[in-house]
């Protein structure tokens, strides 16, 4: 795997991409100038210090920002480039997002919640219990589906997360920070079933992270430092 | 994605967070629907006022009968004839006829001051004298209680409104005309009508109470049919004897009640506007503060694909919703406390005192719930905009 864009077979190209925040006056440069490729099939862990612009690729990749420069192509459609509306309709066919704070739906239930992104889709009311019951079991939380976000652990509402992230099949699962709110046990936990997902069924896994138990469950891990990717973390 | 049922459904789904969040939002949601319900029930019940009044009038004439003053007069207070003049009124072709002579009843009209039983203040109650076949220009004239005058004596009946509105107007006790005291000997009914309000007696006996001789301040014709109103009228206003106008009696009673009905109508429309613009800020506020409270929530559906016009419609359909919830209270309040309530107040063009009942009728309520249904949605639609542009990865950082 190389970092340069001359991998055509990749499922996510992010090329000379530049993000700029804006500030009042000032200018923020999260990235610049920077080159990832992820080849379908691939469990990548994203470090770096906080602040370093993780989240912001993520976003990027995942559709929810636009970057300043540069292209973003994800399974051959540039993302950068779509309206907002159709962003939408695109997030909802490719992307799954897997929160920190698992934001959930308070006021639904597990199930209720897993079934939200199937709502953007064409499935009868029963075909989208079935991908919710499967997802459910996927995660291990079948003996939850009918309870309600604040009386699940932390571990178990981020399992209900990742449900949600994979209950469509999605082309990409982008998780920020997954473990971040967890205690080591239950954040191991999240770590091997990620892990699971990606080796038996193949998910393609972008995972931002500060866990320093993430690179042992990765394929890959990558280092965002002053707007750039290296492959080793810095010194 | 596409496909108006799956972005039904997306609405769906968003209306149905808003609604179930409603329980963590109770104060703001409860002020809003309080004062919708408030500007709804002030306003349909300052309007069922106006319903009521119009009712009274629009009941107290029919087209086939019709009433003449003299020309330039706006209501009988100011109007004048000799005995000479309604003869030739009553002899007028187009007039009913029975087998006593013209359905036509010449008649006096005099104001007198009686306490209203609510206030126990004076109040203007009109005393009419009457000829017989004042019972037959008018419709369903009724004996309710008691009986009759008796012809050329000093006795009088009073309108059942009369008798409910004002202290002393019940069989057997006394009313001061005058110098004089004269017993109430019955209550009539008129379906309702702008007789209900009055006092009559015998023209005859008016007349030598007030020193009138042998003058009338109105004429009421049955006429053959309401076609022979032109008939009449015609006759009448060519006749170089007399210098009359002649107006339907339907038509007399609305343009009597204009000036009022206009006045109660304005009036509530005003009340219940500045009261609107107050629950547009309360509406407004509450939606502001439940997109505010849903930022994360919003913005996380945002990330998940839902779309911004389905977030927008979501957050329409629910401060219409508790907008409309208001309004059905306020138009239940205002059913509940005034349709039926039973009051009199002053007619401008009689300057005289008319009962009436408030009458919450059908239209006003679903006019009521429009108001609150715009309410809402005014109110509803600057946060929904500001929800729908949110930046969702900026959305998603918050909290
Ligand atoms: N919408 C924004 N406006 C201004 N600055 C932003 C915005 N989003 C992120 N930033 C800034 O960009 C930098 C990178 O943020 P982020 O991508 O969240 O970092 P990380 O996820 O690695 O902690 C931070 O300095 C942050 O304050
Ligand atoms: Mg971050």
């Amino acid at each position: 795997m190389n970092e340069s864009g001359t991998d055509n077979g990749a499922l996510v190209h992010v090329d000379g991409v530049g993000k700029v925040f804006h500030r009042g006056s000032e200018d923020i440069h999260v990235l610049t100038d920077l080159h990832l490729q992820v080849p379908a099939g691939e469990f990548l862990a994203l470090m770096g210090p906080s602040g370093s612009g993780k989240t912001t690729l993520l976003n990027l990749i995942g559709g929810l920002d636009r970057p300043t420069e540069g292209s973003v192509t994800i399974a051959g459609e540039s993302v950068h480039q779509l309206s907002d509306r159709r962003l939408a309709g695109w997030r909802a066919r490719h992307i799954g997002f897997v929160f920190q704070l698992y934001n959930l739906m308070p006021t639904l239930t597990t199930e209720r919640n897993v079934e939200l992104p199937l709502l953007l889709t064409h499935l009868s009311k029963s075909e989208r219990k079935k991908h919710v019951a499967a997802a459910l079991a996927m995660v291990g939380l079948s003996h939850r589906a009918g309870h309600y976000p604040r009386t699940l652990s932390g571990g178990e509402q981020q399992r209900a997360g990742i449900a949600r992230g994979i209950v469509t099949d999605p082309t990409l699962l982008l998780c920020d920070e997954p473990t971040g709110d967890l205690d080591r046990k239950a954040g191991d936990e999240i770590l091997k079933l990620l892990h699971a997902l990606n080796r038996e069924h193949g998910k393609t896994i972008i995972m931002v992270t500060h866990d320093p138990h993430a690179p042992a469950r990765a394929a890959r891990t990558v280092y965002l430092n002053k707007g750039q990717l290296s492959s080793e973390p810095l010194a | 994605m596409t496909g108006p049922l799956h972005w039904i459904l997306q609405v769906g789904a968003i209306t149905k967070f808003g609604l179930l969040s409603i329980p963590q939002r109770r104060g703001a949601v409860t002020a809003t629907v309080i004062g919708v319900a408030g500007v709804v029930a002030v306003l349909v019940g300052v309007l069922s006022i106006a319903a009521g009044f119009q009712k009274v009038m629009a009941v107290s004439g029919s087209p086939d009968s019709a009433i003449v003053l003299r020309s330039g007069a706006d209501s009988e207070m100011v109007s004048g004839f000799g005995r000479d003049q309604t003869r030739v009124i009553g002899d007028a072709p187009g007039v009913a006829r029975n087998d006593r002579g013209p359905l036509s009843s010449a008649e006096l009209f005099v104001i007198i001051n009686l306490p209203k039983r609510a206030t126990g203040l004076d109040a203007n109650v009109p005393l009419r004298g009457i000829e017989s076949a004042a019972w037959q220009v008018r419709d369903d004239m009724q004996i309710v209680q008691g009986r009759m005058f008796e012809w050329g004596k000093d006795e009088v009946i009073v309108g059942s409104g009369a008798a409910r509105e004002f202290a002393g107007l019940n069989v057997g006790s006394k009313i001061k005309v005058g110098r004089y005291e004269w017993p109430v000997v019955g209550v009539f009914s008129a379906k309702g009508g702008v007789p209900e309000s009055e006092i009559w007696s015998d023209a005859k006996v008016l007349q030598a109470a007030y020193n009138r001789g042998d003058s009338f301040q109105s004429v009421r014709v049955r006429l053959n049919s309401p076609g022979a109103f032109q008939e009449f009228k015609d006759s009448l206003t060519s006749n170089p004897q007399l210098n009359v106008k002649v107006i339907r009696q339907s038509d007399y009673y609305v343009e009597q009640s204009e000036t009022l009905t206009r006045l109660i109508a304005t009036l509530g429309f005003l009340i219940a506007f500045l009261m609107a613009i107050g629950a547009v800020f309360s509406a407004l506020n509450t939606m502001y503060s439940a997109v505010a409270a849903r930022t994360r929530e919003i913005a996380t559906l945002r990330a998940l694909g839902f779309g911004s016009g389905a977030v927008v419609v979501s957050l329409l359909i629910e401060a219409l919703l508790l907008a409309v919830v208001g309004g059905v209270i306020g138009g239940s309040l205002a059913y509940l406390a005034f349709n039926n309530l039973h009051t009199s107040t002053m007619n401008f063009q009689s300057f005289s005192q008319v009962a009436f009942a408030f009458q919450v009728t059908p239209r006003l309520l679903v006019r009521g719930v429009v108001w609150a249904a715009v309410i809402g949605l005014i109110g509803g639609l600057f946060p929904a905009i500001r929800a729908a542009r949110l930046p969702v990865a900026l959305a998603l950082r918050e909290l």
